[in-house]
């Protein structure tokens, strides 16, 4: 089978629209983070061009959420994108994940499927094929999941920036931004050494917030980190018990 | 922000993508991890997305007294944890952002 031929018939596949049902089922609360981030980052300062390029080669909410303060506050550019990877972490992870059910694929192939995993198109792989068997079928059902995804992102997102400028400020709705990523950390919030985690990173950013360069982050995320590892290698000893750290993570 | 530095912006945090996602897929090689790494990438992200959202909720309130964004948080957690979903939880904070803000307004 040629190329074009299996690209003309990949969006005839019923597993592919399969995907793309699934996806809109859910697809209402991406849409509103969508928008969120969109007028968010205009809010905050970002030019239109800028906002839009953002939004379509970025395509990370919760990262570019993350960083519009940094950007707003003058920070370096390696703060900036430092901060982002930390955010996407979690993606990595994700990665892992997915490595089996993409690894008999071409490189490129596996490449754009990894720039498309999204947190909710992950959770519907996962629920919807448990065991990765190397089947197209399911290849082509995340492409369903992560087109919609894309689409239920992208659209309310570049509406988003396009009407910003025409939402009075008094609405307040950078605050939104806010709000869309204190949802994401509290989703993230699975057990106590998390929640730990949670707690002493917020206290050390606040408290040391009067650094230069919002370094307050560098130190929040490094002690946050110190004292989720101390926490975890405390319970393990509790436990005695090894080898569900990855399988700990909710995705 | 000049040209130079928007397209050094968007390049990178595209890169910073592409390469979190891929992290395990450029390779057919195996990538075992040290378990302090994996560690680590389980509680990084929520521990990057605290740092940030907490000055913000504490520290930066330009509009109104501080109690007004801190109370919006605590009702849009509290819906959080009453339904999950993300589209609620933006929407009630909001709206307790607004009525806040009103009150504070009105009564300060």
């Amino acid at each position: 089978m040629t190329t074009v031929h299996r690209d003309q018939t990949l969006f005839a596949q019923p597993a592919l629209r399969e995907g793309m049902r699934d996806m809109r089922a859910v697809s209402l609360g991406i849409a509103a983070w969508g928008l969120v981030t969109g007028v968010a980052m205009v809010k905050s300062g970002l030019s239109v061009q800028l906002a839009l390029a953002i939004s379509l080669f970025v395509f990370a909410g919760s990262a570019q959420l993350a960083v519009l303060p940094l950007i707003a506050a003058g920070a370096p550019l390696w703060l900036i994108l430092g901060t982002a990877f930390c955010v996407n972490l979690r993606f990595v992870v994700f990665s892992a994940q997915m490595r089996p059910y993409f690894e008999h694929l071409p490189r490129l192939r596996r490449l754009v499927y990894g720039y498309l995993i999204g947190d909710l198109s992950q959770v519907l792989m996962i629920r919807r094929h448990p065991h990765p068997t190397g089947d197209p079928q399911q290849t082509h059902y995340f492409l369903g999941v992560s087109l919609a995804n894309w689409i239920a992102w992208q659209v309310p997102s570049i509406i988003g920036i396009l009407t910003a400028q025409h939402i009075p400020g008094a609405w307040g709705l950078a605050f939104a931004g806010t709000l869309a990523l204190l949802g994401i950390v509290l989703s993230l919030l699975a057990d106590r050494t998390i929640a730990a985690v949670i707690v002493v990173a917020s206290a050390l950013s606040a408290l040391l917030f009067w650094l230069p360069l919002r370094l307050n982050l560098v130190a929040a995320i490094i002690g946050a980190l110190m004292v989720g590892m101390a926490w975890e290698a405390w319970s393990q000893r509790q436990l005695a018990s090894s080898g569900r750290l990855l399988d700990g993570t909710k995705p | 922000m000049i040209l130079l530095q928007q397209i050094a912006l968007v390049v990178g945090m595209t890169v910073v993508t592409v390469l979190s996602r891929n992290m395990f897929l450029l390779s057919r090689k195996p990538m075992p991890l040290p378990a302090r790494v994996k560690i680590a990438l389980r509680f990084a992200p929520a521990a990057a997305l605290a740092a940030v959202v907490a000055p913000e909720l504490l520290l930066l309130t330009p509009l109104g007294p501080p109690w007004v964004k801190l109370g919006a948080a605590v009702i849009a957690a509290g819906y959080f944890f009453a339904r999950r979903g993300i589209l609620g939880t933006i929407l009630s904070g909001m709206v307790a952002y607004w009525a806040l803000s009103w009150i504070s307004r009105t009564w300060a």
